[in-house]
């Protein structure tokens, strides 16, 4: 009988555990993984393609769609490069609430990855509790914008409109009666801000039970420490960043070294890790969370006090007001030039990051003083950490896999641009 | 900032005296531009001598349109619009050589970000590899070889990484259809997928301009 030493195994690309369409080409050794080959691009759109063929504010909304589980943050980096170029200053208060949706969508994605990286690991349970609380950051997404995903709400030059004063409410329907109803809308009497600072004195609490869920477990801890172990040396070989490099014991957070918006003004603290291993940056996320909503609290107080424009006041740059344009011969013109032509932006190039929940999310545009980019060059983190699975999994079991891919917090929007 | 900007550019300047290079500060961020064969010794220094120890993005860039715009806009006064698009009709004047890899580089030390653009010539466009100083060069100088087609010398694996399997062409090449070449369906006669020409035409909805506005000019 022939004795067969490795094989080959095809993961994905349709597979749960693969977050996306991750084909992976596991060479095996009984079940040790020997060499592992991500396949990527199944989800390519181009991006970058499209983005030189439409004006510049034109491109927002398909920042939303890279990383599809952390939106804002994606147009923040893209709002961020233009107005660099155009050498922009945003109202304080728009600057705020970009910093409180940015957090916001922190929450989201790392509710949304320690959901699907305990389904992955066998917690089934998280994937409920997690939701439960998304949904009421989706609705502060929906009462701000319309949208509950892709949101395009910052603009350059600000963000498109101030925070609403009143929180929509749910109406009785047949699947809730009137009372059902009242309950659902008891922190829903009072503005955005009110329902919002509701969610952060109750997110703590959700945190700590999530905690107490897996942090001690059994199996989550033999399914995640020392797995996927990478030393700081090559978290930076690797090119790193975010929860990937924090929980190798770095301590490299942009909204700290490089602030940008309001983030100088806020106090909150950056966990770090330190054996590098999935159990690490688990907890480096679970932190960041709690860290976010710290930030959110200190957003709304400011907010609360401080009224003012959110964009700015300039027509070459933001539309003008519904009313200027219908009255107004200028106004009009303004309109109508903005949302034909665009505006052109002076030649240069500048590379802008932010820190988003997966690591440092980096928008580099050339611009000739056309009106559209003439390239615009999209680094995605994620791409940089699927590209060190191969490291990360060799000698592992095909189980740790799953295990590896969960960690990385793996979105393929962004990856395959 | 841009006091340590200079401090840094004074000190390339005198490290890389020996080779012909470019060095300029805008937008608060700095810029070095040589060409493809000083590539590797200049990313090696700045490596061990300048602690940029992270590689943060590599990107080949094609320059071959650059300053081109579909509509004419100086000589607008006295003869009108036109309302076609006629690719290209504007054309300033563009001494970049076609190709170029930019490289984005980080150090975690110093806080501090560079950017390196090297120009590649020939065709294919060919310069060295850099994943033996930086390892997470490896998938970006395969992407920068699916999409603009630059080619590295020394990576160990240049495969297609986000293109489809058996795909010809170089997306991101300015001569590059956004529509593409081939369209792909299930074809029920033979029972699997096949590729045919586009069957879409082409179409621009935005003409591209280039205006001076003299808010910018100096």
């Amino acid at each position: 009988m022939p004795e067969i030493h490795n094989y080959t195994l095809n993961f994905g690309p349709q597979h749960p555990a693969a977050h996306g369409v991750l084909r992976l080409i596991l060479e095996l050794d009984g079940e040790t993984v020997e060499r592992a080959d991500p396949h990527i691009g199944l989800l390519h759109r181009g991006t970058e393609k499209l983005a030189e063929t439409k004006p510049f504010n034109q491109t927002v909304p398909y920042m939303d769609r890279l990383d599809y589980m952390s939106m804002m943050c994606n147009e923040h980096a893209y709002v961020m490069a233009v107005e660099k170029l155009l050498d922009i200053k945003v109202p304080e208060r728009a600057e705020y609430i970009r910093v409180m949706f940015d957090e916001i969508t922190r929450i989201l994605n790392h509710l949304l990855w320690i959901a699907t990286h305990g389904l992955d690991v066998g917690a089934m349970t998280m994937f409920l509790y997690a939701f439960r609380e998304r949904e009421d950051l989706v609705d502060c997404y929906e009462a701000v914008t319309g949208a509950r995903m892709h949101a395009a709400y910052y603009r350059p030059g600000g963000v498109y409109r101030d925070l609403p004063d009143q929180m929509p409410q749910y109406e009785t329907s047949k699947w809730h009666n009137a009372d059902e109803v009242t309950k659902l809308n008891e922190n829903r009497q009072g503005s955005l801000l009110d329902f919002l600072e509701d969610f952060t004195n109750r997110f703590p609490k959700y945190v700590d039970e999530y905690e107490t869920l897996l942090t001690e477990n059994r199996i989550w801890r033999q399914r995640t420490v020392g797995i996927g172990v990478v030393s700081p040396e090559r978290a930076l070989q690797l090119g790193f960043s975010g929860p990937m490099i924090r929980g190798s014991g770095i301590e490299w957070d942009l909204r700290k070294k490089r602030p940008y918006a309001a983030y100088d003004k806020l106090d909150f603290s950056i966990p770090i890790g330190i054996n590098g291993d999935s159990y690490a940056r688990y907890l480096v996320r679970m932190e960041e969370m709690r860290q976010s909503n710290h930030i959110i609290k200190q957003c709304i107080d400011w907010l609360r006090n401080n009224p003012g424009p959110v964009m700015v006041d300039d027509y070459k740059v933001a539309p003008p007001k519904r009313s200027e344009m219908k009255d107004n011969m200028e106004g009009l013109i303004h309109h109508f030039k903005l949302f034909s032509e665009g505006y052109c932006v002076p030649e240069g190039e500048v590379y802008a990051t932010v820190e988003h929940p997966k690591g440092e999310f980096g928008i580099y545009l050339i611009s000739d003083g056309a009106n559209k980019p003439y390239r615009m060059r999209i680094r995605a983190p994620g791409f940089a950490h699927l590209a060190s699975m191969d490291e990360m999994a060799r000698g592992h079991m095909l189980a740790d896999v799953v295990s590896i891919i969960g960690s990385q917090d793996i979105v393929f929007g962004e990856i395959d641009r | 900032m841009t006091k340590y900007l200079e401090t840094l550019s004074t000190e390339l300047q005198e490290r890389f005296a020996d080779i012909p290079i470019k060095i300029k500060i805008a937008y608060n961020e700095l810029t070095i531009e040589i060409s493809a064969k000083h590539s590797f010794y200049v990313c090696e220094s700045l490596h061990n001598r300048f602690d940029f120890s992270q590689l943060m993005d590599l990107c080949g860039v094609d320059y071959s349109q650059y300053k081109q715009a579909d509509w004419e806009t100086k000589t607008a006064s006295s003869t009108g619009f036109s309302r076609g698009v006629h690719e290209g009709i504007h054309q300033d004047e563009n001494d970049k050589p076609r190709y170029a890899v930019i490289y984005h580089l980080l150090s975690v030390k110093n806080n501090q970000r560079i950017r390196v653009r090297a120009f590649a010539e020939g065709e294919p466009p060919c310069i060295d590899s850099v994943t033996s100083i930086w390892n997470s060069a490896n998938w970006y100088e395969r992407e920068a070889f699916d999409m603009v087609g630059i080619l590295f010398n020394g990576h160990p694996d240049l495969r297609r990484i986000l293109t489809d399997y058996g795909f010809i062409g170089h997306p991101l090449r300015k001569d590059f259809p956004v529509s593409g070449n081939v369209e792909m369906r299930y074809d029920p006669d033979t029972k699997r997928v096949i590729y045919e020409p586009v069957s879409i035409e082409p179409r621009t909805l935005v003409p591209r301009v280039i205006r001076q506005d003299n808010r910018y000019t100096d």
